[in-house]
């Protein structure tokens, strides 16, 4: 289905900022960042967490340790799902058990990826706190989720799509709108 | 398009190949955590029939469904309808009418996994029939080597020697399928009688001389001698053929220094395999067995999950 680029949402200066206020709430809201790990999603989760630590080790001096969570073993749509989804490793090489856990990702939309990484942290451990931070929510939720931390409220409909493109992974920093195109 | 079956490596392509070895690391990462357990296969039944004996082999695929979270139905062909009389089409019909949606199999007639697929719209996982084929075991066999051979990079150009008994291994001929597919060159060698020269195909050299076979080899695999061959007189004597044949340090040091040494056990040690070297740094064996599991899993996976598998 051809997309239709209809917006441009956040520039690369605007995202930068975004993780930045990020970075410095989650330091507000857990006193510091002692016990702090931050776990990104498969796939644009994981350069947003690795920036989020950097960010926090800047403004407090310590890094928190850095995971990276595969979420496709807990989907809830595998049985009925088209294509079969890729699995990659888990990668969390520290004892979550305890750990203010920071779970982030690029977009929260029906609220299904974040059950599932919820599901996924819990089989490895039990944190004392889970936290979510995504840079954009697009609403829509079909569970009972919301997040922490949100660089961008955006207001969709259905029809439409937001692509986050990020350095390590696209060569490029951006968030855009687009919308499904009819025919073809 | 993504085979439905997998009875041999025929429909398998390179990339899915490659893809299922690179999906089962993921699958070896949930068993090294404190819950080795995920929801992946939920709702899904798979039933294992095997109509020989192989407790092994059955429980790792039991163990590699479980850790998905699917069910397992468990058909031994000792004790079953089968030694009523009933005809292996009919008891296919009755475990299908239980939805079964896919067999894992072990036949010791040859073709016996193909003939199931065509009654049945259950996936068939082949376990190992006659001395056709052993598919999961040659995934395994790959996956270790890849784990294990020091900065791995790629199957191509490598050279794997297969040793020992090569006639009657269904391990042997699965292994020389995969890795040909993968890009490697395989080594045949054995005595003249349980070495059959139709194996003899694109990437694959035969050869009765073992310094031949082990030099420069990046990976070496000593193959279980069934010692009922010694009556049969397909071989001399055990003497003899440890003298020529068994895979030991001093033959080693005709390989590659970093080589791996793989048997796919049970293992006859000091005959096909020398005790020293199956305990040494270059055995993977152990690792073989622990492995079996992931890659079992990751079949699983990759033929249970998904509707884009071709229809037959």
């Amino acid at each position: 289905m051809p997309l239709v680029h209809k917006a441009a949402i956040m520039s690369s200066v605007e995202m930068s900022r975004a993780l930045t206020r990020i970075a410095h709430e989650i330091i507000e809201r857990n006193k510091g960042a002692d016990n702090l790990a931050m776990v990104g999603v498969h796939t644009r989760g994981v350069p947003i967490a690795a920036h989020l630590a950097k960010l926090i080790e800047q403004f407090e001096g310590t890094l928190p340790p850095l995971g990276k969570l595969d979420i496709t073993l807990y989907r809830d749509d595998l049985s009925e799902i088209g294509l079969q989804p890729v699995v990659r490793r888990t990668e969390v090489p520290f004892d979550i058990s305890g750990m203010r856990i920071i779970l982030c990702d690029d977009v929260l939309f029906t609220g299904r990826t974040s059950r599932a990484a919820l599901d996924a942290l819990v089989d490895l451990g039990r944190p004392s706190v889970i936290q979510l931070a995504v840079l954009i929510d697009r609403g829509h939720r079909e569970l009972p989720i919301r997040a922490d931390y949100v660089g961008k409220n955006v207001p969709t409909s259905r029809q439409e799509v937001v692509k986050v493109k990020l350095e390590s992974v696209d060569k490029e920093e951006r968030v855009d709108l687009y919308e499904m195109g009819l025919g073809a | 398009m993504r085979p439905k079956h997998l009875l041999d490596f025929q429909e398998w392509s390179k990339d899915e190949l490659l893809k299922l070895l690179e999906t089962t690391e993921a699958m070896a990462q949930v068993m090294t955590r404190q819950v080795k357990k995920v929801p992946a296969l939920q709702g899904f039944t798979i039933g294992t029939l095997f109509f020989e004996n192989s407790t092994r082999t059955r429980l790792s695929f039991e163990r590699a469904a479980r850790a998905q979270s699917a069910d397992v139905m468990t058909f031994s062909a000792s004790g079953s309808s089968l030694s009523k009389g009933e005809s292996l089409k009919d008891t296919l019909k009755t475990l299908d009418a239980m939805y079964i949606d896919a067999y894992v199999v072990r036949h010791s007639a040859a073709g016996v996994p193909y003939q199931l697929k065509n009654w049945t719209n259950a996936i068939i996982i082949n376990a190992g029939d006659g001395r056709r084929a052993h598919p999961t075991q040659a995934l395994l066999d790959a996956y270790t080597f890849k784990m294990n051979y020091p900065q791995f990079d790629s199957f191509e150009g490598k050279k794997l020697a297969i040793v020992g008994d090569v006639l009657h291994s269904r391990v042997a001929r699965s292994n020389i399928e995969l890795w040909t597919k993968l890009g490697a060159e395989v080594y045949l060698c054995g005595p003249k009688t349980l070495l059959p020269e139709e194996l003899k195909t694109k990437g694959v050299t035969l050869t009765h001389d073992l310094k031949e076979a082990v030099g420069e080899a990046d990976g070496v695999m000593a193959l279980r001698l069934q010692l009922e061959r010694m009556t049969d007189g397909m071989l001399p004597s055990l003497r003899e053929y440890c003298e020529r044949y068994q895979v030991n340090d001093r033959i080693m040091h005709y390989a590659k220094p970093q080589a791996l040494v793989m048997h796919p056990g049970p293992m006859n040690r000091d005959v096909e395999i020398s005790g020293s070297l199956a305990d040494s740094a270059a055995s993977v064996i152990e690792k073989q067995v622990t492995n079996g599991i992931p890659v079992r899993m990751a079949v699983f996976y990759s033929l249970l999950i998904g509707k884009d598998a071709s229809p037959s």
